[in-house]
């Protein structure tokens, strides 16, 4: 696989950011995600933005997993 | 050049005598130390522990410490995981022609604080200069003495099974706070080596309890590779709970990110102990009221069977085997 | 940290597996193509809390693993001339080519540089203005575009030291290869996620449409693997084959556009010489001739000798999933992690190696 981690834009300039990984901080290249704006979560690989995260998607499959989980709950 | 080490301080000409002098024996002053006679003289009696180790850090000043503190905390911490209160340490340094004094100052200052700290005396020691090239900036030996209990039994052999495993606080710090310094790795972070002199908790913990059959401090390697060494010299199996392993986040981020396992990576201010069962919490609750362990936790525990194995249960309630590192720490993108 | 520990939450896992139990009759043979999904398989104890039903087989996504001896004899061959300095992500510095290793000829002396980045190996060019620098370029499709990136930023800067050596390897030909060779019966596969992240799930319609194999792009996390399996199962149930995303907060039908765009602005596919698979057609990248003078293989003369494989070894059946470690006779006594013989020992994402690490007998 590609090891790849979800990263929090801080700053942008020119075409690199400072991101954020849960309190560590590295300058990253936004060269193959363009778009990505400060407040962005993007998907970070060997020092470059892959993707952007998409936060509404990562939300939504959180609450299909508690309501499994609610479900397996309840069956006991 | 005044503010370089050059070739002539290690001559032993007056150079050398003037930094002896200066840098280590009106830092570290005492009386055995200034005597500068070729050994030094001093009194014990009875069980003695004995060691030496190494120091090459890259880089020499890293956040929450420097080479010079490590050098002490690293052997300080070695006669404390045997039990030993710990006297004496000796402190050799070998330098690269060129290195800066006031860097050297700093790192002898930093070695002032660490054996004020430890409650421990610098009563020999020596220095050599080399060619540029020969050595990376500076290395550090010490060796140290220490005086053990009559009676007392710390030893990685000991391991029984029904024993609780102790891990005084979370893994990793010291590892990831000197990579995010290394070239090529780059990354900022506020995390801080764990660096520290064990021996005060460990003089705590063996007044809480007289059941503590060993005592190590997992530095490199990591946490797994010394549970691996415990189960092998005790010939026993020690299960570990992934969920009460305390990793702080910006190790747990860093190790994302470069693709290690936090049970591999360095400590330098952490210790394992293995403990009996009915004394566990005692010693747990001890640790927790010292500097260096209030973050402790009961780890995990020591049973019989698949001699030398050390296993995981992991957050999905699964086990998996959790070996010793095998070569380097590199960082990998798959 | 933020979008990563919440899915690995043991009390959510708790909800999909018992769900992937209820769902599941059918036996049912997934296979992950994907080495990372191995490590997440084996490091998180997952085949131990699947229902019996399901068997899991590891195919061949692990760039390391695959990469021929040949390609690595060249970057060796490389690193011996001299004024040249190889740079390269950690992962290669252990595995061994025909004769010898990068980390092997660095302590002979050779430059042999570590780099997180693409972008570090720029800054060694830049800094070593008389030196000829190369970047061993390994990897998919995930890499790949970082690569590219690397020598459109090395054109910009007027960089004439920067030259790339590309094994880079693309998935759905291998994956259209194993699967027209018939050697592997699947009931599902576990789709790459970070190759997703830049391809697109939509690349992987053709195994869906013309082997109907259900299909699902599964991200790294335990839960997101279990998702996969849930999906996978429910498809299999159901007499579905589709593809699907397990994945969706990294993994978009398109892809990423402006990753694909640069790939192959700078990059054409070629035949490619995959460990234990022969020669693939256009499963490889090679440098296109708009960009030939950062092409290492065009700037050099590069004469790496004989190849030789090493014997006894069947990492190229273990990667085409018709064997395990378990089955090589090499595995634990003269092949280890400390001694490698084979690449999939090596790559801690390797078959081999996750066998060893994580449960010689865990592995099932």
């Amino acid at each position: 696989m590609c090891l790849a981690i979800p990263a929090l834009i801080e700053s942008i300039k020119n075409e690199e950011a400072d991101v954020d990984m849960g309190g560590i901080t590295r300058r990253i290249s936004l060269r193959l995600t363009p778009q990505a704006k400060v407040g962005d979560y993007v998907i970070v690989h060997t020092g470059y933005a892959i993707n952007i995260l998409d936060q509404h998607e990562a939300r939504e499959t959180l609450k299909l997993f508690e309501q499994l989980a609610k479900a397996a709950e309840e069956e006991r | 050049m005044a503010d370089r080490i050059l070739l002539a301080h290690g001559s032993g000409g007056k150079l050398a005598h003037d930094l002896v002098q200066k840098m280590f024996v009106d830092v570290l002053g005492n009386p055995i130390l200034a005597k500068l006679d070729d050994a030094a003289v001093f009194t014990a009696s009875g069980r003695l522990a004995f060691t030496t180790d190494s120091y090459v850090v890259t880089p020499i000043f890293f956040p929450g410490g420097d080479i010079g503190k490590l050098a002490v905390c690293g052997t300080v911490n070695d006669l404390a995981m045997s039990g030993a209160r710990p006297l004496y340490l000796s402190l050799s340094f070998i330098i690269e022609e060129g290195f800066s004094q006031k860097d050297l100052e700093e790192i002898v200052n930093s070695v002032k604080e660490a054996t004020d700290e430890a409650g421990v005396t610098i009563v020999t020691g020596d220095t050599k200069v080399v060619d540029q090239g020969s050595v990376d900036k500076l290395y550090i030996n010490t060796a140290g003495v220490g005086a053990v209990a009559p009676g007392l039994n710390i030893s990685g052999s000991n391991a029984q099974p029904g024993d609780e495993v102790l891990l005084s606080g979370p893994i990793g710090d010291h590892g990831i706070a000197v990579m995010s310094k290394r070239e090529g790795f780059s990354f900022s972070t506020k995390l801080e080596s764990d660096c520290a002199p064990l021996n005060d908790m460990v003089a705590d913990m063996l007044a809480a309890s007289s059941n503590i059959h060993c005592l190590r401090d997992p530095t490199r390697g990591g946490l797994a590779t010394t549970l691996n060494e415990l189960a092998k010299q005790s010939e026993i199996k020690i299960i570990i709970e992934e969920e009460r392993l305390p990793v702080r986040d910006e190790v747990l981020a860093a190790c994302e990110m470069l693709g290690f396992d936090p049970l591999y990576v360095a400590n330098e201010g952490k210790l394992v102990a293995v403990v009996a069962a009915p004394d566990a919490e005692r010693v747990l609750n001890t640790m927790r009221k010292t500097r260096y362990g209030k973050e402790a936790v009961i780890l995990g525990e020591v049973v019989e069977g698949d001699s030398g194995r050390v296993v995981m249960k992991t957050h999905l309630g699964a086990t998996r085997i959790v070996d010793m590192l095998v070569g380097d720490l590199l960082p990998r993108i798959c | 940290m933020k979008f990563l520990s919440e899915f690995r939450d043991a009390g959510l896992a708790k909800g999909v597996v018992s769900q992937i139990h209820r769902r599941s009759k059918t036996p049912a043979r997934f296979m992950e193509f994907c080495g990372g999904h191995t490590a997440t398989i084996l490091r998180y104890g997952i085949r131990q809390v699947l229902p019996a039903t399901i068997e899991m087989l590891s195919g061949p996504g692990c760039p390391v693993c695959v990469t021929a001896n040949a390609d690595l004899d060249k970057a060796i061959a490389l690193a011996q001339m001299p004024g040249v300095i190889v740079t390269t992500f950690g992962d290669m510095l252990k595995v061994p080519g025909s004769h010898s290793s990068l980390q092997k000829i660095k302590a002979e002396g050779a430059d042999v540089r570590m780099v997180y980045s693409t972008m570090d190996a720029i800054h060694i060019a830049e800094e070593n203005p008389s030196k000829r620098v190369v970047f061993l370029g390994i990897g998919f499709e995930t890499t790949a575009p970082t690569v590219a990136a690397s020598i459109l930023y090395a054109e910009e800067k007027y960089l004439k030291n920067y030259y790339v050596l590309s094994t880079h390897k693309l998935c759905p030909p291998v994956i259209k290869a194993l699967l027209a060779s018939g050697e592997v019966n699947l009931d599902g596969l576990i789709c790459p996620g970070h190759v997703s992240a830049v391809i697109g799930s939509r690349a992987w319609d053709f195994i869906a449409r013309d082997y109907a194999i259900p299909c699902v792009v599964s991200g790294f996390e335990p839960l997101d693997v279990l998702q996969c399996v849930d999906m996978l199962v429910t498809q299999v149930e159901e007499g579905n084959s589709k593809v699907e995303i397990a994945y969706r907060r990294g993994v978009r039908p398109e892809g990423n556009p402006e990753a694909l765009r640069l790939m192959h602005e700078v990059f054409e596919p070629c035949p490619a010489q995959w460990r234990g698979m022969g020669t693939i057609p256009d499963s490889g990248l090679k440098l296109r001739s708009t960009y030939q003078r950062f092409d290492a293989e065009c700037a050099f003369d590069i004469d790496p000798g004989p190849t030789r494989e090493p014997q006894g070894c069947i990492c190229g059946d273990i990667l085409r999933g018709v064997k395990t470690p378990l089955d090589c006779r090499l595995f634990g006594n003269s092949c280890t992690p400390e001694d490698p013989v084979g690449p999939c020992m090596v790559s801690s994402e390797g078959s081999c190696a996750t066998y060893y690490l994580y449960g010689r007998n865990s592995g099932r």
